[in-house]
């Protein structure tokens, strides 16, 4: 649990910095920069003991025995586990909630379908001990042939997924017919979540009742899935996650380390941390999954689309199922009669992989904002205008209106901004010295999710306000956009109010993932906070002790903490005073975002799963928020070297209920986008299976020498048909198109079109 | 990591001679040992604190030369005044090296001794087979991921790439190591791999580097320190040279050059072949490109890496012409 009291934010926050659609600043940034956030693996508990996982180091075959003689005598020793030693555990359900085969669940393996696979752990008194015996044990393997990746020979066509499959119109015959024509193979390699925080946690069982500390996008979904493995009811797990280094869609799932340190705990009796090594953020977890798509353009010679065959593979591990919708933003951005996408997935010997912001819509944006680009100079058009003369007025795919879609305005207001008028079109035809110069656009989109949540709103009787609610702040700004919707709903000053999250015992809250959380929750601390408001209206109106009562008055103003009639006319009392004068110590109302007469079940499915998101076309509109993105590269016409020199993008993410948060997010993304564009790639040894830079020194994510100043201008308007308050994603939107914006300015630097990611410096020598 | 005994010297004869005692390394600023030891590579019984010793962070330059104490930070060496104006290359080098936060621990002692960045040599859980780590049990780099390894001096026993960038600089102008009494010319400080790859430096248990000397010149007054990498900071270079050039009195022909390679070989890697084909001759573009091409006369590539040798003779030829600019 954790409390943050608002203190005003600094000056730029503006004199409306409180309301929704202020800018307060981050109302947890103190404590995170004083080092006074205490994150979750850093509590202090009695006898804790400390666990350390030993990863195998085939990539594919069995365990033949795992010689633990020398560890079990090392000093501090406290236990050795190995898939004959450690408790069982069932097979939990998945995040859709699908009844999981009644089987019992090893998180330690005894076949090995990947590099660095967990086979062993043990715990000792202090982590160094730990450390230390884990060297010590020996594991011998009976090596299979394995299988690297999606180029590997032995990794064949894959598995077609059928509900991939979008398909309207002759797409084939049309592009035979068209009169001009382009196909091309992009490609985006394993990219990683690089979180600050690596994953970790501590686990500390009191009789059959577990308490995990550990950062999470997603309490209740953690929490139900040690509920199932340990076989106890949800209730006795208690998740407690008051902040998170970094997710980036990686802390949304329990995993089998929590798995092991759990089993740990309940047989040691006593408290067990476990916190992954760097380089294990690179095997425990999936990062991007490495993608393949060809994307085949037929068009009229003026440009317009006629058709678009987009075919994909994505890669999966050898036993789990991960699926990238690659065809996500192909099918929707642009206008076309005729269009197919397919999709397989491919199993290679790797863990399997993961959410990574944006999955889905970042990859297959790549395809089709490069191939747009690609068309441009076929047909010898703008690339902008090209977009525009392919304008989608409607969801191509689902056939219905937009709930809002402001890319035509983010086109327009990011080129004005950016110059681009000013660009000359021919490649390399820009130029500084030895560095080439390019421009380039590419647009971004990602769907609206809508899950469910809940959320106290109590007013105590000092007048303050408290929010509550097992919803988490990775750093996006729940604390403080929650505060400000509270303050604004109930009338009191932001900084009266406090936040707590981060525990599973507080009114539940979907999976943060999908840029989903902040509308949701809005929403429910609106409601919340509302129904806390009528309330102590009510009570000011009604109650014979009230001040107001003999008013008769039918509505109240409740503003900066204090009670008025609303000509001012009566009395004017703080809400203190008022609770104290009609005897009440505090007024509490619960709020959600649930369909009306929702079942318990239904509630506990829809916070603990995925299952019952709404789909971002139900009913009559398809919802999505969207972006534009102008970027100049600078290319050292000798070495190769990109250089990202300015960015300009217009979003659309509906109402921004913090801009000054959004805006943060909207860079992170950005730069983030930078990073896929220019460095990071997982770099697999071919001969053993085995990521070679699993570590930061290794894999390169951008410093802030390679960001430039960005600018970010909002282009959204209030969309009620996405959320409660009118706001659409902030958080996955702007990675999305960031990548093929640099790829087309190095286009129009070089004449050269990379179409693999990374851009490094090999490429374009 | 196993656990150590940490011993501070209170002398660099004591230290000397602790550090002599099998199992035991010196430390300093920490940013390589304490990570490799994180990762297994390196396995101190003792470590022998030097950083409270007296005297030995001094930065001395005067005509003749500069003399840099073993225990200077990198920090402070690149920040000297003296050094960027009479060695601009050095203090370059350093000021591209790392990051912010190492400059501020690492020492220059330290600097020059870090090792390689080959991940199979860091990866002693995952990768047994290392010949610079363990005699005789091969090279996991071979047929492996190279693209960071050496194209120059490389051995059929090792091709791990020396990443540092002060030693680059040190090397094209002719630096001095002082191990107390003994002194030897940086270039032989170096060890190429050939079948010895764990024998990187030509220093003896007990003796530690006290300081380095370089000499003053006209080149190394005007150099220059150029680095590639797809990383604009904080990261290994992909190529670099280090170049120091003076001119006969016409301004245009060349009395002098140095020139000096980073992150393409096995060792700080002096390119004679270079500066011999330019000394004597006009700065002219073309002279200057067709020259740098010597840079990398005998590089062999093991695929991924064969990038190095294109980008090598551009990134020579580059800061060449960029000091004949400044004439
Ligand atoms: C992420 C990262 C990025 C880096 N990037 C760069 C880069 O771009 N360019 C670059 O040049 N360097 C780079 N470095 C390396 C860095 O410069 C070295 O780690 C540093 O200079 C080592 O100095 P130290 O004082 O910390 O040495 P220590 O770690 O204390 O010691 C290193 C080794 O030298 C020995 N040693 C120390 N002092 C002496 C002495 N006086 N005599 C004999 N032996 C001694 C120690 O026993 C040990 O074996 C990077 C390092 C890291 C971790
Ligand atoms: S290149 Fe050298 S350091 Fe790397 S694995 Fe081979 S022997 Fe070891």
């Amino acid at each position: 649990m954790t409390v943050h009291n608002i203190r005003h934010g600094d000056a730029s926050d503006g004199a409306f910095a409180e309301a929704v659609g202020g800018r307060l600043s981050r109302v947890d940034g103190p404590a995170k920069i004083t080092g006074a956030a205490k994150y979750a693996v850093e509590q202090q508990l009695e006898g804790l003991a400390y666990a350390v996982l030993v990863g195998s180091t085939i990539a594919s075959g069995k365990v033949l025995a795992i010689d633990t003689k020398a560890a079990e005598a090392a000093p501090g020793m406290l236990q050795v586990l190995t898939p004959d030693t450690i408790i069982s555990l069932r097979t939990a359900a998945d995040w859709f909630g699908t009844p999981p085969p009644d089987k019992p669940y090893c998180p330690l393996a005894r076949d090995i379908t990947f590099s660095g696979q967990y086979v062993a752990a043990i715990v000792a008194e202090t982590f160094e001990q730990a450390v230390a015996a884990a060297a010590l044990v020996k594991v011998s393997y009976d090596e299979t042939s394995t299988i690297v990746d999606l180029s590997d020979a032995k990794a064949g066509d894959g598995i077609p997924i059928d509900a991939m499959t979008k398909e309207w119109g002759d797409a084939q015959g049309a592009f035979a017919s068209a009169p001009v024509r382009i196909c091309a193979a992009y490609n985006t390699p394993r990219e990683y979540q690089a979180p600050m925080e690596p994953h970790g946690l501590i686990a500390r069982w009191e009789g059959d009742k577990l308490t995990v500390w550990e950062p999470s996008q997603w309490l209740d979904g953690m929490a139900r899935t040690y509920a199932e493995w340990f076989d106890v009811p949800f209730e006795n797990v208690r998740l407690v996650s008051p902040y998170i280094g970094g997710g980036f869609g990686s802390k949304a799932l329990a995993l089998s380390h929590g798995a092991v340190a759990a089993c740990a705990a309940k047989m040691l009796s006593r408290p067990v941390r476990l916190v992954m090594t760097r380089p294990q953020t690179f095997t425990g977890y999936g990062g991007r999954a490495a993608t393949r798509q060809t994307v085949t353009i037929g068009a009229d010679a003026d440009g317009k689309i006629q058709s678009i065959v987009h075919r994909s593979v994505n890669e999966t591990s050898i036993d789990g199922m991960w699926v990238e919708p690659l065809g996500s933003v192909t099918s929707i951005m642009y206008s076309t009669p005729n269009f197919s996408s397919k999709q397989n997935v491919v199993r290679v010997n790797s863990v399997v992989p993961g959410a990574m912001r944006a999955p889905g819509e970042n990859p297959s944006a790549f395809g089709i904002e490069c191939a747009i680009d690609e068309l441009a100079y076929e047909v010898g058009i703008d690339p902008l205008e090209i977009r525009l003369r392919n304008y989608a007025e409607q969801d191509p795919h689902a056939k219905k209106a937009w709930s809002t879609r402001q890319l035509r305005e983010a086109f327009a207001a990011g080129a004005e901004r950016f110059g681009w008028a000013r660009r000359s079109p021919e490649p390399r035809s820009m130029r500084d010295g030895n560095q080439l110069i390019g421009w380039g656009v590419a647009a971004g989109t990602y769907p609206v999710r809508r899950a469910y949540g809940e959320a106290i709103v109590r007013i105590l009787a000092d007048g303050s306000v408290e929010v509550e609610s097992s919803s988490i702040d990775m750093g996006q700004g729940t604390y403080t956009i929650l505060a400000q919707t509270a303050a604004e709903t109930v009338g009191v000053r932001a900084d009266d109010v406090v936040v707590k999250l981060g525990d599973s015992r507080f009114p539940r809250a979907g999976v943060t993932g999908g840029s989903r959380l902040a509308g949701v929750m809005t929403g429910a601390v609106y409601k919340a906070a509302s129904s806390a408001l009528d309330q102590l209206v009510g009570l000011a109106i009604g109650d014979p002790r009230s001040p107001f009562h003999p008013l008769q008055a039918n509505t109240l103003v409740v503003a900066n903490g204090r009670i008025a009639s609303p000509r001012g006319d009566g009395p004017d009392v703080s809400i203190a005073e008022l609770l104290k004068s009609v005897g009440r110590d505090h007024i509490e109302a619960t709020g959600d975002t649930m369909p009306e007469n929702s079942t318990p079940e239904e509630r506990y499915k829809n916070y603990t799963t995925i299952a019952m998101a709404l789909p971002h076309t139900e009913g009559d509109y398809s919802r999505h928020s969207w972006c534009a993105h102008f970027i100049e590269v600078r290319v050292d016409e000798d070495f190769g070297t990109v250089r990202v020199s300015r960015v300009v993008s217009a979003l659309d993410s509906g109402r921004l209920y913090n801009p000054k948060l959004a805006e943060s997010q909207w860079k992170g993304g950005i730069i983030m986008g930078i990073g896929q564009a220019l460095l990071e790639e997982g770099i697999v040894d071919r001969r053993h299976g085995r990521i070679v830079n699993d570590n930061l020194a290794d894999y390169l994510v951008p410093t802030n020498a390679d960001i430039p100043d960005i600018e970010v201008i909002s282009v959204g308007i209030p969309d009620l048909h996405s959320s409660v308050l009118g706001g659409k994603g902030v958080g996955e939107l702007a990675i999305v198109g960031v990548a093929p914006a640099i790829a087309n300015a190095v286009f129009h630097a070089t004449g050269k079109r990379i179409r693999d990611l990374p851009i490094t410096l090999e490429k374009l020598i | 990591m196993r656990d150590f005994s940490y011993f501070r010297a209170s002398s660099v004869d004591a230290a000397r001679q602790a550090a002599a005692l099998p199992g035991a390394m010196l430390l300093a600023g920490g940013t390589t040992l304490i990570d490799l030891a994180k990762c297994g590579v390196a396995e101190p019984e003792t470590l022998v604190d030097i950083t409270h010793l007296n005297g030995l962070n001094s930065i001395e330059v005067n005509e003749r030369g500069a003399t840099i104490g073993a225990l200077a930070r990198m920090g402070h060496v690149a920040d000297h005044a003296d050094i960027k104006s009479r060695f601009p290359a050095v203090s370059e080098a350093l000021w591209q090296a790392a990051s912010a936060q190492i400059r501020n621990m690492a020492t220059i002692g330290g600097n020059l001794m870090q090792r390689t960045r080959c991940p199979y040599f860091r990866d002693p859980g995952n990768f047994s087979a290392c010949n610079k780590r363990e005699p005789g049990s091969g090279c996991s780099a071979i047929g492996g991921v190279t693209r960071g390894h050496a194209v120059l001096g490389a051995s059929d026993a090792c091709i791990a790439m020396y990443p540092g960038d002060l030693a680059v600089a040190l090397v094209a102008f002719d630096a001095t190591v002082h191990l107390g009494e003994r002194q030897i010319p940086v270039d032989d400080f170096f060890l190429l791999p050939g079948t010895t790859p764990d024998r990187e430096h030509a220093i003896e248990p007990g003796e530690m580097i006290t300081a380095i000397e370089i000499p003053g010149s006209s080149s190394a007054r005007r150099s220059t320190y150029l680095k590639i990498r797809d990383r604009q900071s904080y990261e290994f270079a992909a190529a670099s040279a280090a170049v120091g050039i003076e001119f006969e009195a016409d301004g245009r022909t060349i009395r002098d050059l140095r020139v000096a390679l980073g992150g393409v070989a096995t060792k700080p890697w002096r390119a004679r072949a270079v500066e011999a084909a330019l000394i004597g001759k006009v700065l002219e573009p073309d002279t200057v490109r067709a020259a740098s091409l010597l840079a990398v006369e005998g590089a062999v590539d093991h695929g991924a890496n064969h990038y190095k040798i294109e980008l090598v003779p551009r990134v020579v030829a580059r800061a060449i012409l960029k000091l004949g600019e400044t004439a």
